[in-house]
C-alpha cells in the first residue's frame, strides 16, 4: 500500500469492524435507517411521488388554458390552489429535496470515499422531518378550504386575506410545511456540507473532487444560507395569519372593511422571499451544474474541460447570486435606483455561466462520443438550459424586464431555465447511477423513446410560450377572455402546447415502468458498466454494502476526470489507481 | 444515432429561428413613447440569439463529427486557460453592450419629465379607479382610514388639495394625446400591477406605498388595462380602459367629471334626506 498522508492524526486506512455499527432489523435497516444510501432512496421515492401530483396539477392548469371553463373540476379557486401547488412542490420539495436530499445522500459519501455522512443519525431525522413537511403539505389538499392558491410566491396581503383560497388553513398548513421542511433540510445540510470538507477520504484533496460534488456542495452552502431567509418570512407571515401581527401588513381596506392592520410592509415580505427565492434558483441549478460536466466527461471519454475554471465559475455565481435578488421585484415599487445595481449584477452572472456552457461543449470538442442515454439527456439539458440562460438576459435587464415580468414570457423562461432543464438532469443521473444502485443498467430503447419524448416535447411547450408572452399575455390568469390586444390565432397555440404537455407527462410513464421492470429484469450492469474514473464505481459490492469500501477505506491518487490519458492501457483511470502514470 | 441526434440540434435551431421570424405572435403596435424598450429588446435578440445559435451549432458538430467509431480515442486536454479567458472576455463583451443600452432606458424610465402631469390610479379587489388633480395641478393627501362607500378612494376630506380632485370610481381614465403623465399608484388592499401592453411600462400598486410611472401616449384609441400581479380569486376579471383622446376630445370629457368637493357634498345630501 502507497502511504498518502499519513501524518499524525490521521486516521488508518483499515478499521475493524464494529458490531453494533450494523442495522439489526428491517425497521432499522429500511425505514429509520442510517445508511445515507437508504435514506438517498426514501428522499428520492418521497420527492418523486409528490412531483407526481405536481405533474397531474399541471395538466389540470394546462387543460384549464387551453379550454377555459370546460372542465368543472378546474374552478377559478381550484385554478389558483393547483398553480401554487404545482409551483411550490416542484421548486421545494421535488428539486431541492431530489438534488440535495437524494443525489447528495447517495453520492457523496461514495464520491469523497467515505462510509457514510458524518453525522448517520440528524441525517435519518433529517429525511423523517422532510416526510412530515410532506405529510403537511398534502393535508392541506383535505383542510376546509383547500390549499392555499396564492401563488408560490405567497405574497402578502392577499396571502392571508379572504380573496385568496385556501385562506382559512391551507395557507396555514403550507407556512407550518415550509417551516418544518427547513428544519429538515437543515439537518441534512449540515452533514453534506461537513461530510464533503471532513470526510473525504486519504488523496481526495477538494481539486480531486467530482464536479457532481462541488455542485451539491455549493448548492447545498447556498441553501444553508438562504432558507432561513425564508424561514423568517414563514414564521412571521404565520404570525401575521393567526396572531393578528402586522409584521407585513399596512393598513387595509377589504371588501368595505377596515382591517385591524397597520403599519407593517409587504415589499419586506418580497425582499425575505427572494433572498432566499433567487439561491434558490441555483440551489437547483448547482448540483445539475455538476452532475452533468460528468456525465459528459463520463460518455465522452474525455475530461471535464478547465476543470479549475469549472471549480470557480460554480463558487462565482453562489456568490453573486446572493446579491441578485432585487430582479424578481424590479417593478414592485421598490427604490428605482436599485435597478442599476440589480440589473448589473445580474448580468454579471451570465459570465460565469456562460464558461460552464463553453466548457460543456468543449469537454465534447474531440471527444469520443458515446450517445448512451444519460449523455443524450446531459446534451438536453444544454439546449434548453441556454435557451432558458438567454431569456434570464432579458429579464434580468431591468428595462426589458418592465414590458415582460408577469407575462408569460416568464413562465416560458423560468421553466426551461429551473424546470425542464434540472429535471433532464435528473433523468440522466438516474439512468447514469441507476446500475450501481441496483445492479442493473435501465432498458436502453425504452430510455431513448423516454428521451426524445421528454426533450422535444418539452421544448414545444415552453419555446411557443415565449411568444404569449410579447403578446402581453399576463401569467396567473384562469382565463383570458376577450381582449382586443390578443389574436385569437393564441388561443390556437394553447391547445398546441396543452396538447405536448399531455404528451410529455404522459411519457413518464415509460421511464416508470423502465424503473421498476429493470429492477428485476434489467441487464447485470457489473460494477463498474460506464467504465468511469470516479470513486463510486470502484467500490468492492455493487450495489455497495453498508459502510461503503467493505475493510479498506480507498485511497485517492489522481482527479476523477482520467480519461483517454496518452500512454494509457484502457481510456480511464480509476481515482484509486496507484501511479504507473504520472498522478495529475 | 449520432448523425440522427446532430441533425435534430440543427433542427431545433432552424424550426427555432422561423417560429421567431414567421409565427404571427409578437409585440402588439406600441402606444408610448417607450419605443426604446422595444429597441433594446431586439438589440437583446440579436446578441443573444446569435449565441444560442453558434453554440447549439458547434454542439450539433461535435455530436457529428466526433461520435464513437471503432479506434477512436478522445483527446487529452485539461485546460487551455487562453481559450477560457478568451470566451470569458467575449461574454463580458456581449453582456456590457445588453447592460449599458438597458441601464440608458431605465435611467429615463425612473426620471419623470418635469411637464409631466399627476395622475393617480388605486386599485381595490377587483377593480381601478383613478383620481385626476384640480386647477392647481396637486393631488391631496390620502389615506386608507378615510375610506368609506361616499369616499371609495380615501381622500382626506381636511386637505384643501384634494377638494377639486376629479374622482373616476370605476369608470374609464382618458389621457391627452402627446402629454407626458405621471401615473401614481397606490393601493387599499393587496398588491396590484397597472398593465396596459400597447404602453410597455407597468408598475406595482404597493399596500402602504405610492409607486409610479411616466410615459407619453402616442396614439389615440382605448387601451385595456389588465392587473398583472396576482390579487386573489378575481385577478384576470380585473381589468378597466384607458382612452387616450386628442385634446379637444380630452378637455370634452374632462368637464362632465365630477370633483371630490361634488361627490362629498351629494353624499352629504343623500344622507340627509334618508
Amino acid at each position: 500500500m502507497v502511504d498518502i498522508g499519513a501524518a499524525e492524526g490521521i486516521p488508518p486506512a483499515e478499521v475493524e469492524d464494529v458490531e453494533l455499527y450494523h442495522a439489526k432489523s428491517w425497521v432499522t435497516k429500511y425505514v429509520f435507517c442510517q445508511d445515507a444510501k437508504v435514506i438517498a432512496i426514501q428522499y428520492s421515492i418521497t420527492a418523486i411521488s409528490i412531483g407526481l401530483v405536481a405533474l397531474v396539477l399541471s395538466w389540470l392548469i394546462r387543460l384549464q388554458l387551453a379550454f377555459p371553463g370546460t372542465f368543472s373540476i378546474v374552478t377559478p379557486s381550484n385554478y389558483y390552489q393547483f398553480v401554487t401547488m404545482h409551483g411550490m412542490i416542484m421548486v421545494i420539495y421535488l428539486l431541492t429535496a431530489l438534488f440535495l436530499g437524494g443525489f447528495g445522500n447517495y453520492l457523496i459519501p461514495l464520491m469523497v470515499g467515505a462510509r457514510d455522512m458524518v453525522f448517520p443519525y440528524v441525517n435519518m431525522l433529517s429525511y423523517w422531518v422532510y416526510l412530515l413537511a410532506v405529510v403537511v403539505l398534502v393535508a392541506s389538499f383535505f383542510a376546509p378550504g383547500g390549499p392555499t392558491g396564492a401563488g408560490w410566491t405567497l405574497y402578502p396581503p392577499q396571502a392571508i386575506l379572504e380573496g385568496t383560497p385556501g385562506r382559512q388553513w391551507g395557507i396555514i398548513l403550507m407556512l407550518v410545511s415550509l417551516i418544518l421542511f427547513i428544519i429538515g433540510f437543515t439537518m441534512g445540510g449540515l452533514n453534506y456540507v461537513v461530510t464533503v470538507l471532513q470526510g473525504r477520504t486519504r488523496g481526495m484533496t477538494m481539486m480531486r473532487l467530482p464536479l457532481t460534488v462541488w455542485g451539491i456542495f455549493t448548492a447545498t452552502i447556498l441553501a444553508l444560507l438562504a432558507f432561513p431567509a425564508l424561514f423568517v418570512a414563514s414564521v412571521m407571515m404565520l404570525f401575521d395569519r393567526v396572531l393578528g401581527t402586522s409584521f407585513f401588513m399596512p393598513a387595509i381596506v377589504a371588501a368595505g372593511e377596515h382591517l385591524k392592520y397597520g403599519g407593517g410592509s409587504p415589499i419586506l415580505f418580497q425582499h425575505l422571499f427572494w433572498f432566499f427565492g433567487h439561491p434558490e434558483v441555483y440551489i437547483v441549478a448547482l448540483p445539475a451544474f455538476g452532475i452533468v460536466s460528468d456525465l459528459i466527461s463520463v460518455h465522452s471519454r474525455k475530461n471535464i474541460f478547465g476543470y479549475r475554471m469549472m471549480v470557480w465559475a460554480l463558487v462565482a455565481i453562489a456568490v453573486l447570486s446572493f446579491i441578485v435578488w432585487g430582479h424578481h421585484m424590479y417593478i414592485s415599487g421598490m427604490n428605482p435606483p436599485f435597478g442599476f445595481f440589480f440589473a448589473t449584477s445580474t448580468l454579471i452572472i451570465a459570465v460565469p455561466t456562460a464558461i460552464k456552457v463553453y466548457n460543456w461543449v468543449l469537454t465534447l470538442w474531440r471527444g469520443d462520443i458515446h450517445l448512451t442515454v444519460p449523455m443524450l439527456f446531459a446534451l438536453g439539458f444544454i439546449v434548453t438550459f441556454v435557451n432558458g440562460g438567454i431569456t434570464g438576459l432579458f429579464l434580468g435587464n431591468v428595462i426589458v424586464d418592465v414590458p415582460l415580468s408577469a407575462t408569460m414570457f416568464v413562465v416560458a423562461h423560468f421553466h426551461m431555465v429551473m424546470g425542464i432543464a434540472p429535471i433532464l438532469v435528473v433523468f440522466g443521473g438516474i439512468y447514469h447511477w441507476y446500475p450501481k444502485i441496483t445492479g442493473r443498467m435501465l432498458n436502453e430503447r425504452l430510455g431513448q423513446i423516454h428521451f426524445w419524448i421528454t426533450f422535444l416535447g418539452a421544448y414545444l411547450i415552453y419555446f411557443p410560450m415565449h411568444y404569449l408572452g410579447f403578446i402581453g399575455v399576463p401569467r396567473r390568469y384562469y382565463e383570458l377572455g376577450e381582449t382586443a390586444f390578443v389574436p385569437a390565432s393564441a388561443a390556437t397555440l394553447n391547445v398546441a402546447i396543452t396538447a405536448a404537455a399531455l404528451i410529455v407527462g404522459a411519457a413518464q410513464t415509460v421511464f416508470f415502468f423502465n424503473v421498476i421492470w429493470s429492477l428485476y429484469k434489467g441487464k447485470l450492469a457489473g460494477g463498474n458498466p460506464w467504465r468511469a474514473a470516479s470513486l463510486e464505481w470502484q467500490t468492492p459490492e455493487t450495489p455497495p454494502g453498508h459502510g461503503n469500501w467493505g475493510k479498506e477505506l480507498p485511497v485517492v491518487y489522481r482527479w476523477a476526470y482520467d480519461y483517454s490519458v496518452p500512454g494509457a492501457g484502457q481510456d480511464f483511470l480509476p481515482q484509486n489507481q496507484p501511479p504507473a502514470i504520472p498522478a495529475r | 444515432m449520432a448523425i440522427a441526434f446532430a441533425l435534430i440540434l440543427v433542427l431545433v435551431v432552424v424550426g427555432s429561428v422561423l417560429f421567431h421570424v414567421l409565427s404571427p405572435w409578437w409585440m402588439t403596435p406600441i402606444a408610448s413613447n417607450w419605443s426604446y424598450i422595444d429597441g433594446t429588446i431586439t438589440l437583446t435578440f440579436w446578441i443573444t440569439g446569435i449565441g444560442y445559435i453558434a453554440i447549439i451549432l458547434f454542439m450539433a458538430y461535435c455530436v457529428f463529427r466526433f461520435r464513437h467509431q471503432e479506434g477512436r480515442r478522445a483527446a487529452y486536454q485539461p485546460e487551455n486557460t487562453k481559450l477560457e479567458w478568451a470566451l470569458g472576455i467575449g461574454t463580458t463583451v456581449a453582456v456590457l453592450a445588453l447592460l449599458g443600452p438597458g441601464l440608458v432606458v431605465w435611467y429615463q424610465y425612473i426620471e419623470v419629465p418635469k411637464e409631466a402631469t399627476e395622475v393617480e390610479v388605486v386599485g381595490q379587489q377587483w377593480n381601478w379607479s383613478f383620481r385626476l388633480p384640480g386647477k392647481n395641478g396637486l393631488l391631496g393627501t390620502s389615506d386608507p382610514r378615510y375610506v368609506s362607500s361616499d369616499n371609495p378612494l380615501g381622500l382626506n376630506p381636511n386637505d384643501p388639495n384634494g377638494q377639486d380632485n376629479v374622482v373616476i370610481d370605476g369608470g374609464e381614465l382618458h389621457l391627452a394625446l402627446g402629454k407626458p403623465v405621471k401615473v401614481l399608484l397606490r393601493s387599499i388592499d393587496v398588491v396590484h400591477d397597472f398593465y396596459v401592453p400597447e404602453f410597455r411600462a407597468k408598475m406595482d400598486l404597493m399596500p402602504g406605498l405610492v409607486t409610479y410611472f411616466w410615459f407619453t401616449p402616442t396614439r389615440t384609441g382605448t387601451f385595456e388595462v389588465l392587473c398583472a400581479a396576482f390579487c386573489g380569486v378575481g385577478h384576470d376579471a380585473m381589468r378597466g380602459s384607458v382612452v387616450v383622446d386628442n385634446e379637444s376630445d380630452y378637455q370634452t370629457w374632462l368637464r362632465k367629471q365630477h370633483t371630490f368637493a361634488e361627490l362629498s357634498a351629494r353624499a352629504k345630501k343623500a344622507s340627509l334626506t334618508r
